[in-house]
């Protein structure tokens, strides 16, 4: 974990999570401003729009432009939801938040609360890092003690309360509308959109649904205001983020960094490809993100638009390295497996087509793949994309396509030969236990 | 949700009976208890030994030794995936990504106690652990 943002720095001590410690950072300041000075609503989301922050969960959609499409004047209940169900191969970044941070999100979501004018506000935090929501349930508590949360915080009129919810093991709930039939008890399948969360959303009522990570990083940017946190990245891509990096490097894990950063720094920072071997592949936004070729990344910075130029997608800024030990065909296997495994089920293109992709790209590396396997692959996606309710569908079709794409050459021996191209000790090798 | 993770912790996973008892507490349908459980890969709808192990075996996991954990693991224990130990002690499951790749390899006990970045001594040493 490194930083050079304003999320995971000044993460020094033992007990950075506690709302002492996060106080000592200027922690909750900027709600007490807010309160104070009497900011409107307005001036709020006016902030956020001027920060460019865009969305840090993979869509990359403008916050401040979802934030204003919240009805405020609409009468009754309106929710708010943060989407910590971070299930994307790849991604580990809000883990790190929540673990070490979990005041940021909070004061974030308050103030979140305020300028939309929710009551009510849910963290839906994936299952598997339950020993995370133990946590993030304690300072929940801190801050309902503390007066934070809960009725007339402040001393203010206005009033939020906020609570926990697990996953329990459910990529699809990483979806927003799946994500909203989580918490409301239910089986994790998408909803059809429109209409969109903001006018009908949980149990019915208008939501806004934001990753942990852009919620955190809201106090920062009424604290100090939208053009600093802006001037932190570059034009339209305002700020620092949290880029996981996993796969064959020396240093795995989150670092914080300016947007628009030469992706060749990142990977120094990381430690360099492992045992000197040479970069073949990075993934740049989770999973499921096109690959590209090793060559193509070290001319991209990391931003929305320079990688989107490049053919591919920031996504969540999980950046899955590999190098020249590994086999291409198998790395896809394993991918289609997963969003096989994972699809909801819901949509028959998706539900059928995750197992073709799955079962085709398994008998190619199996040694059984035929002549037209590519063209059969590149149909099924072609039939998966735009078909289906959610992402999924796309987020399926897209590694198969840009695995072939750009290393069909290494499909194609597979067929031809039965075997890899790449030796099969050279791949053990290379992805041997690795402990930094 | 919750209700079900707290049944599950309580009797190790969800027999129909159990999963009846939370329908009947929380005043819904039994199916519609059944289809969250079902859906929801971490809820054990058949018995598991006393130690449910889940190893990630995802790429950026399996770039780092998740699939050489898991193998070890299996020799270690002599089961396959989805395989219990005749002394009902261990039960072995391949697991999707735990968001936490970083740490690779990981692995969760008994699905709330995360293990990571997991060499054959520390694995070694879990199991040592866990049998007591």
């Amino acid at each position: 974990m490194s930083s050079q943002g304003i999320i995971l720095s000044g993460l020094d001590g033992d007990r950075t999570w506690r709302l002492a410690d996060y106080i000592k950072r200027g922690g909750y300041d900027a709600l007490k401003k807010i309160i104070a000075e009497k900011l409107s609503a307005d001036h709020v989301i006016g902030e956020v729009k001027k920060s460019s922050l865009r969305g840090r969960g993979g869509a990359g959609f403008p916050t401040g432009l979802k934030w204003s499409f919240m009805p405020r004047a609409f009468p009754g209940a309106k929710y708010l939801a943060c989407n910590s169900d971070e299930g994307e191969p790849g991604t580990f970044k809000d883990r790190d938040i929540l673990r070490y941070n979990p005041h940021a999100v909070i004061e974030g979501m308050i103030i979140a609360g305020y300028a939309m004018g929710c009551e009510r506000g849910y963290n839906y935090i994936h299952g598997e890092i339950f020993e995370v929501y133990t946590r993030f349930e304690e300072a929940l508590q801190e801050a309902r003690e503390a007066g934070l949360l809960g009725k007339n915080i402040l001393g203010s009129d206005f009033s939020f309360d906020l609570f926990a919810h697990h996953g329990y093991g459910a990529y699809i709930c990483g979806e927003e509308t799946a994500l909203l039939e989580s918490i409301e008890g239910k089986k994790g399948q998408p909803r059809f959109k429109p209409p969109f969360p903001a006018s009908f959303g949980l149990y019915g009522k208008p939501t806004t649904i934001n990753n942990t990570e852009t919620f955190a990083s809201i106090p920062y940017i009424i604290r100090e205001g939208g053009d600093a946190f802006l001037a932190l990245g570059k034009p339209n891509n305002g700020g620092t983020k949290l880029f996981s990096v996993s796969g064959h490097v020396n240093k795995p894990g989150n670092y914080e960094i300016p947007l628009g950063t030469p992706f060749a720094d990142l990977l120094e920072m990381a430690g360099g490809v492992r045992g000197g071997r040479k970069l073949k592949a990075v993934i740049p936004g989770g999973s499921s993100a096109p690959v590209l070729p090793g060559a193509v990344m070290m001319d991209c910075t990391m931003d929305y638009d320079s990688i989107s130029k490049a053919g591919s997608m920031l996504g969540s800024g999980a950046v899955i390295v590999m190098d020249d030990s590994t086999c291409m065909v198998k790395a896809l296997e394993r991918l289609s497996y997963f969003y096989f495994e994972e699809s909801c089920g819901q949509c028959t293109p998706c539900r059928e087509g995750t197992g073709w992709l799955y079962r085709v790209v398994h008998r190619i590396e199996n040694g059984l793949g035929r002549p037209d396997d590519l063209d059969l692959l590149n149909s099924v996606t072609a039939n998966i994309m735009g078909r289906t309710i959610c992402a999924l569908g796309d987020a399926a079709s897209m590694p198969v396509q840009s695995f072939i794409k750009h290393f069909g050459d290494e499909f194609a021996f597979h067929i031809e030969h039965k075997k890899c191209l790449v030796p099969q000790d050279v791949q053990r090798e290379g992805s041997k236990i690795y402990v930094a | 949700m919750s209700a079900l993770r707290i049944a599950q912790e309580e009797k190790g996973w969800l027999s129909s009976e159990t999963i009846e008892f939370v329908a009947k507490y929380l005043e819904m349908p039994a199916i519609a208890v059944f289809e969250v459980a079902s859906f929801y890969n971490m809820y054990d709808l058949s018995p598991v030994g006393a130690r449910k192990i889940t190893v990630c075996t995802n790429l950026p996991c399996a770039l780092s030794g998740g699939v050489h954990a898991a193998d070890y693991i299996k020799k270690r224990l002599g089961i396959d995936f989805n395989e219990t130990t005749p002394d009902g002690r261990f039960t072995l499951k391949e697991g999707e990504c735990m968001g936490a790749c970083g740490d690779a390899p990981v692995l969760l006990v008994n699905n709330h106690q995360m293990c990571s970045w997991m060499t054959e001594e520390k694995i070694d040493q879990l199991l040592e652990d866990l049998k007591k």
